[in-house]
């Protein structure tokens, strides 16, 4: 299906199905622990070994030698992978250092070495018989003193140009009235998924089999082959359910490529799975930004001049945080810039994050303009509303292809009881506790990608619908079957949905909340398609209504499945895009809402009660979406509070490297949250009428807080994550 | 994870012969601290003697009138038993603000006391450490330090003791008793229980080789209003940047703080001028001696004004 102009009426209309708040459809399977993940595919018994991965020890320089005879002796031990012995290895399109080092180490915990043993333990412990000996060279790893020095370099952000620029910006600045003028910075973070990235390899001749736990089946597969140099046919690739991902499971890692070296060297099938304190330096993170934002207004409200400047840092070949992309869209405003820097630092790979750019980018936008509100004497929902846009600001002759911010303000305030706030910081107290409400704007782009599906209607009118599509605890699964169930006229519970499979054709995969609304319109695609062979095996019009599992024209009422009487219909279709995307600006809107307390003493501070309100075109599962917006809206207190990888300048690498030390948001610390989304269709995003909605639930949300904390106390603190110390000496005196 | 020897011991008595006599031996009780040590090659005993089995379980009331604690008693057992929360509620309230409910239930009293630090560079092999290897360095000093001491510190070490239990233990006036492989027993005040780093890092506690802790003992109850806060970054399941154990009687207060240095902090003598100083001078007679880093500072201030709530609203 091509999709190249607006949806008209669609079978999906009907919502008989689809937008209803289904339950998770293998959520029987994963709380009964009958959801077998990757790592678990092959169990005891089955011959499989264990590899335990070696990291490096040093940030930069080169190994000078590594004994490995010791390990090799240990008991169990079938095997010694390294750079050394492993082959001519390629670099995979999405990985930018080498996933086995060797002479050369490019970052720290970079694997250096996988130990294969019968056990895992017996890996494990043979592992550290290993001795290595490093050359150890000196590396960047801060940020804050390259930018200092001004040692970076424009970098695009994906498609888009480095820098924006608009009318006259520096004028307009110049003459504006009100300014503001603030830089912030946050701090680089780990996905912090619950499973760790772990994989089972098995050779059959030449032929590879890989479970892994992988967002995208196809990328992943690709990746490996270039990596191991074989053709991508002769790898089979499995996915099944993945726990958890944020974008930390786009690409290939270490876990795979070892697990397919160490089998071929152990002749047997091998298990490899991260262990937790090499997740945070081996894989990817979100790199750290600073951003400076200056905004001009006038008495009256109205944006006359905004720049957005940004600096991230990474290692050579990779990508820059593109925290500008909100600021772009997000408000009016005639003369506008944005810049991206790039530094050269030898951390750990950065790369993309749940909802990247845009997140880290309005943790600084919605606090500047919180700032901005309050010089203006504006509330600031209604500054938010009097710089809403129907264009593009730096295209005017792009439209949105749907935006209702405005309603999303109006209505959390509304709901959320906005206008019981404290007017003036430091108000507000309830015995030894300072309250403040705090809300920011939620702005994320909406990814068309190309995905397809096949579906296969059998005799007994069952449907099974195949793509490479992952579920990585959003409920892929569930959505997928309502939109075919929706779509093919048949109950939900005739559907059999088979995911994450390199078996399957291509679909858009998870990430950057594109999957469901790709995914799904695939599915429909191919759908549409099986409608049309089941007419034409039937003799019935291709318009025929598909309902309650029967085909129906006229007079006729067939059961669908007397289409296949003769033999399965096989149908293979998907979404393909045409410049729907260029000609409008696919986004989604958002508003966040929070209520904090700050202890008047020790300056702790702790989220009350929490609302989104979210407009992302059709909600094809409202309970499904709901627990993807409160988890993001929970990753956003995270990032407001307590999450940060801190860097070890010395030794250039993250060191609080486990989940003890990098703190996440635990149950206690969210008290309330409400979702409420609005009810609204977008034909020009996808044929689904939806648009992806899960990371619009983080973006903005640590800036309600910040903007909380600052109503609560009258602190601004705009280095995230805001933690006591940053307050303590700050705080208002107590009466 | 290095491979050991495993064996249970019958009696207290034959768990103390065991670790005097095997080389490298460690006792085991709930394992919830050693065994992620051992499995990141922190620890690395050869033999594990498994005292489960023991008899000593049991929490009895004392001639004194005051209450023994089994070193075996877990942490959820402690927490929960009626006469500690009506005569020591700052020790349930302790344990409570630790951990998690796993975890406590498999926790024991002694194994409590004995858990190491949670210094980011003490778990990462690859950076030196004093404390998991002598002489090696410490990573800490000019490095991520915000969780670390800043009292009691040395030039080899600024690691946090980063229990809950113990911070009211030492509040409480509580008593260690210790047996050997001889049947030889000690009383130890809890006080003098924990060491502080000096130039051996390593050395964690007064225990000598073959030592075993068999109870905890808390000294007859005294009528007290009795407080534990712990101020962390999260809301539960996070170690403390500072906690505030307190006991506030009619004449008297005492005050153990936590997360500050490499074991409960306390000054009997700044707290007999408390009443006449108020608590600025105190909490600045109790940090007389700080040695503070950049990152770390904040832990003074955080203390005294926690200090000064519990002062002024628990006071008289």
């Amino acid at each position: 299906m091509k999709f190249t102009e607006p949806a008209g009426p669609n079978a999906i209309d009907n919502q008989t199905i689809i937008s209803r708040p289904v339950s998770r459809i293998d959520g029987r399977l994963k709380t009964s622990g009958g959801a077998k993940y990757g790592y678990e595919q092959l169990g005891p018994n089955t011959g499989a070994a264990y590899g335990y991965v070696v990291g490096a020890g040093i940030a930069k320089g080169k190994i000078r030698s590594l004994e490995s005879s010791a390990a090799r002796a240990a008991p169990g031990v079938l095997a010694v992978v390294t750079a050394e012995n492993a082959g001519k290895l390629g670099k995979g399109k999405y990985n930018f250092a080498p996933l086995l080092a060797g002479p050369e180490v490019h970052h720290y915990h970079q694997a250096v070495a996988l130990v294969v043993a019968d056990t895992f333990e017996a890996a494990r412990s043979a592992a550290t018989l290993l001795r290595i000996e490093y050359a150890a060279e000196k590396g960047e790893f801060d940020l804050q003193a390259a930018r200092a020095r001004g040692d970076g370099q424009p970098a695009p952000i994906e498609q888009d140009p480095a820098d924006t620029s608009v009318g006259d910006f520096d004028g307009a600045f110049a003459k504006a009235s009100i300014k503001l003028d603030e830089t912030y910075s946050t701090p680089d973070q780990s996905h912090a998924m619950m499973e760790p990235h772990a994989s089972i390899a098995a050779w059959d001749g030449d032929q590879l089999t890989l479970w892994t736990s992988a967002q995208m089946v196809d990328w992943h597969r690709s990746d490996l082959a270039k990596t191991l140099g074989i053709e991508k046919e002769k790898i089979r690739l499995i996915s099944p359910f993945i726990g958890g991902g944020f974008g930390g499971k786009l690409f290939l890692r270490a876990d795979a490529v070892l697990a397919a070296l160490g089998s071929r060297k152990a002749r047997r099938p091998v298990k490899v799975a991260l262990p937790r304190p090499l997740v945070f330096n081996n894989t990817t993170h979100r790199p750290a930004t600073i951003q400076r934002i200056r905004i001009g207004a006038e008495l009256d409200g109205k944006i006359v001049a905004i720049a957005h400047d940004s600096w991230s840092g990474n290692l050579d070949g990779g990508p820059p945080e593109g925290a500008v992309a909100a600021t772009r869209l997000l408000y009016a405003g005639a003369n506008r810039q944005t810049a991206t820097r790039l530094a050269k630092i030898d951390l750990p790979e950065g790369h993309s994050m749940r909802a990247p750019g845009e997140a880290p980018g309005l943790m600084a936008l919605e606090v500047a303009m919180d700032e901005m509100a309050e010089k203006l004497k504006l509330d600031p929902v209604e500054f938010r509303m009097m710089n809403d846009t129907q264009v593009d600001p730096e295209k005017p002759e792009r439209k949105f292809s749907l935006r209702n911010l405005r309603a999303c303000l109006q209505l959390g305030a509304e709901r959320f009881g906005w206008s019981r706030r404290p007017m003036t910081p430091a108000s507000l107290r309830e015995g030894r506790l300072y309250i403040g409400y705090g809300m920011a704007a939620a702005f994320r782009n909406n990814i068309a990608m190309k995905s397809d599906a096949r579906v296969r209607l059998g005799r007994d009118g069952r449907i099974v619908v195949e793509t490479d599509m992952t579920d990585i605890g959003t409920g892929s699964y569930t959505i997928i079957a309502q939109t075919a169930a929706e779509t093919m006229g048949v109950p939900l519970s005739s559907i059999d949905v088979r995911l994450g499979s390199s078996d399957y054709p291509v679909s858009c995969g998870s990430g950057g909340q594109f999957g469901a609304v790709n995914s799904t319109s695939g599915v429909f695609a191919a759908c549409m398609k099986l409608r049309e062979d089941i007419a034409r095996k039937l003799g019935l019009p291709f318009d025929s209504k598909f309902e309650g599992g029967r085909v129906a024209s006229g007079e006729w009422r067939i059961p669908v499945g007397e289409a296949a009487a003769n033999g399965d219909l096989v149908a293979e279709d998907g979404v393909e895009y045409g410049d729907l995307d260029k000609r409008y600006q696919e986004s989604t809107f958002g508003a966040h809402f929070c209520e904090v307390t700050v202890d008047a003493d020790t300056a702790e501070m702790r989220v009350r009660r929490m609302l989104a309100v979210c407009a992302a075109g059709r909600i094809l599962n409202p309970k499904t979406a709901r627990s993807q917006v409160i988890g993001a809206m929970t990753m956003g207190v995270g990032a407001a509070l307590m999450e940060e990888l801190t860097v070890d300048k010395r030794a250039g690498c993250f060191i609080n490297h486990d989940l003890a030390a990098y703190e996440v948001p635990v149950n206690a610390d969210i008290p309330h949250q409400d979702v409420i989304f609005l009810d609204e269709l977008d034909p020009i995003a996808s044929p689904m009428k939806a648009k992806g909605v899960a990371e619009l639930g983080l973006c903005g949300v640590a800036a309600a807080v910040a903007n909380a904390v600052y109503n609560a106390v009258g602190v601004r603190v705009r280095d995230y994550p805001i933690t006591l110390d940053k307050l303590l000496e700050k705080m208002p005196i107590r009466a | 994870m290095r491979a050991f020897k495993y064996s249970r011991a019958a009696s207290l008595k034959d768990a103390a012969a065991r670790l005097a006599e095997t080389p490298n031996a460690k006792l085991i009780a709930g394992g919830t601290n050693l065994l992620d040590l051992m499995k990141l090659q922190i620890e690395t005993p050869e033999a594990l003697i498994d005292v489960n089995g023991l008899p000593l379980d049991q929490i009895e009331v004392t001639q004194e009138g005051g209450l023994r604690v089994g070193a075996l008693v877990r942490n959820t057992d402690l927490a929960a038993d009626v006469r500690v929360r009506r005569d020591y509620p700052v020790l349930s309230r302790a344990i409570l603000a630790g951990a998690s409910q796993q975890l406590r239930n498999r926790a024991t009293t002694a194994g409590n006391l004995l858990q190491r630090t949670r210094c980011p560079y003490f778990y990462d092999t690859d950076q030196p450490c004093n404390k998991r290897k002598p002489g090696s360095g410490c990573s800490a000093i000019g490095g991520y330090s915000r969780g670390l001491a800043v009292i009691g510190a040395s030039e080899s070490c600024i690691a946090t003791y980063p229990g809950d239990m113990a911070v009211a233990l030492r509040v409480l006036d509580a008593t260690v008793q210790i047996s050997d492989a001889d049947g030889e027993t000690r009383d130890l005040a809890l006080a003098d229980f924990h060491r502080l780093p000096g130039d051996a890092p390593q050395v964690e506690n007064d225990l000598e080789k073959g030592e075993i802790i068999t109870s905890v003992t808390l000294p007859k109850p005294v009528a007290s209003r009795q407080i534990y806060r712990k101020i962390r970054d999260r809301a539960s399941y996070a170690f403390a940047l500072v906690s505030v154990a307190a006991v506030i009687g009619k004449d008297f207060a005492r005050f153990a703080i936590g997360g500050v240095a490499p074991k409960p902090w306390r000054s009997e003598t700044a707290e007999r001028e408390l009443p006449q100083q108020g608590v600025a001078r105190f909490s600045q007679a109790l940090f007389a001696d700080a040695t503070p880093t950049r990152e770390n500072r904040f832990k003074i201030v955080l203390a005294e004004r926690v200090l000064q709530s519990t002062w002024t609203e628990n006071r008289g």
